[in-house]
């Protein structure tokens, strides 16, 4: 909902109230049916209020786009500390092999693995920045949580969750990019299924 | 004086990348005698059994914060002069006048490369 809408609606709800408020203050000389008229308009505008927040799937966001988001960034921060750990393990086999060498290139090979080992501080750093993005989606989780709470048993059911379709056609559809471990196949799976077809 | 490069060494870190590059670091500057932990209550415990004669921390940690063990250590009979060099991504100036304020011995912000750390622990420990 944009902001200027937004506005739009509240003015109109307070212009309502307050002219309910006016009307049962002066009950005597206005119809029961005025009243009723302008109580059956909040009513309208509240309803078109939870259709549109019930649109949005705001249970998506909490059930299904959050956790799916922490999940990609854990294996991000997961991959890269396996990565660096295999590079780091090289650094050492050439550290061990450089005390075979004459000190000149003993000192060329440790100088150069010691960059190599300055620049795997990245992950560090590359963690805990995600680590503060995953933060920040679980106090944006909470927030739909609370919201909810509070709006959830009045939506419509079928508006509080989703159904992901994929509307790509075509050889579009193939391409999800990388798959989260649990729900990858291995290679050895590849492999078997290539030998069963052809 | 020259540096006891037998002396013994405590890095603390929760990420292992971390610990791991250091402690290479240190080796490759002669020092033989470290010791790991992944936070500031695990390397207090280690402050039971043995004397460090320098610690080098990271400062954003759970349960117990490099923050935190700095303080503990420094309230410690035996360890309160111990050289405590902070390695941390936290670079905010306040984050430095904390660290100076409970006795942060120096303070290198990650990234961070080998020079600067032996510039660092020459500031802290002397000519080695």
């Amino acid at each position: 909902m944009d902001s200027g809408k937004k506005e739009i609606g509240r003015d109109k709800v307070i212009h309502l109230i307050n002219s309910v408020i006016e009307k049962v203050g002066a009950a005597e000389e206005v119809s029961r049916e005025h009243i009723y008229a302008e109580l059956k308009d909040l009513h309208d505008i509240i309803e078109s209020a939870r259709s549109e927040i019930g649109a949005t799937q705001v249970g998506d966001i909490s059930g299904k786009h959050i956790p799916t988001a922490t999940d990609e960034l854990d294996a991000v921060v997961a991959a890269t500390e396996v990565a660096t750990g295999t590079i780091m393990d090289a650094c050492d086999a050439i550290s061990e092999y450089s005390e075979n060498l004459d000190p000149a290139h003993k000192d060329f090979l440790l100088g150069e693995v010691t960059k190599v080992l300055e620049a795997c501080s990245f992950q560090d750093i590359t963690g805990q920045r995600i680590t503060k993005v995953v933060r920040s989606l679980k106090a944006i989780d909470e927030k739909v949580n609370q919201l909810m709470d509070v709006l959830g048993e009045k939506l419509p059911a079928h508006f509080k969750e989703s159904v992901d379709e994929d509307t790509r056609v075509g050889d579009a559809r193939l391409l999800n990019g990388p798959q989260m471990a649990d729900k990858a196949i291995t290679q050895t799976d590849i492999d078997k299924l290539l030998e069963d077809l052809f | 004086m020259s540096v006891d490069k037998n002396m013994n060494v405590l890095i603390v870190d929760d990420y292992k990348t971390m610990l791991r590059i250091i402690g290479n670091l240190l080796k490759q500057l002669g020092f033989n005698n470290v010791d790991e932990a992944t936070d500031g209550s695990m390397a207090l415990e280690m402050f039971k059994n043995k004397t460090y004669g320098l610690v080098i921390s990271d400062w954003n940690m759970e349960p117990m914060s490099g923050l935190d063990l700095l303080k503990q250590v420094r309230v410690l009979p035996a360890n309160a002069n111990v050289p405590f060099v902070m390695v941390t991504a936290e670079s905010k100036t306040e984050n430095v006048i904390a660290a100076k304020q409970a006795g942060v011995s120096n303070y290198i912000v990650k990234p961070f490369n080998a020079e600067t750390l032996k510039t660092k622990l020459t500031s802290v420990l002397g000519e080695f």
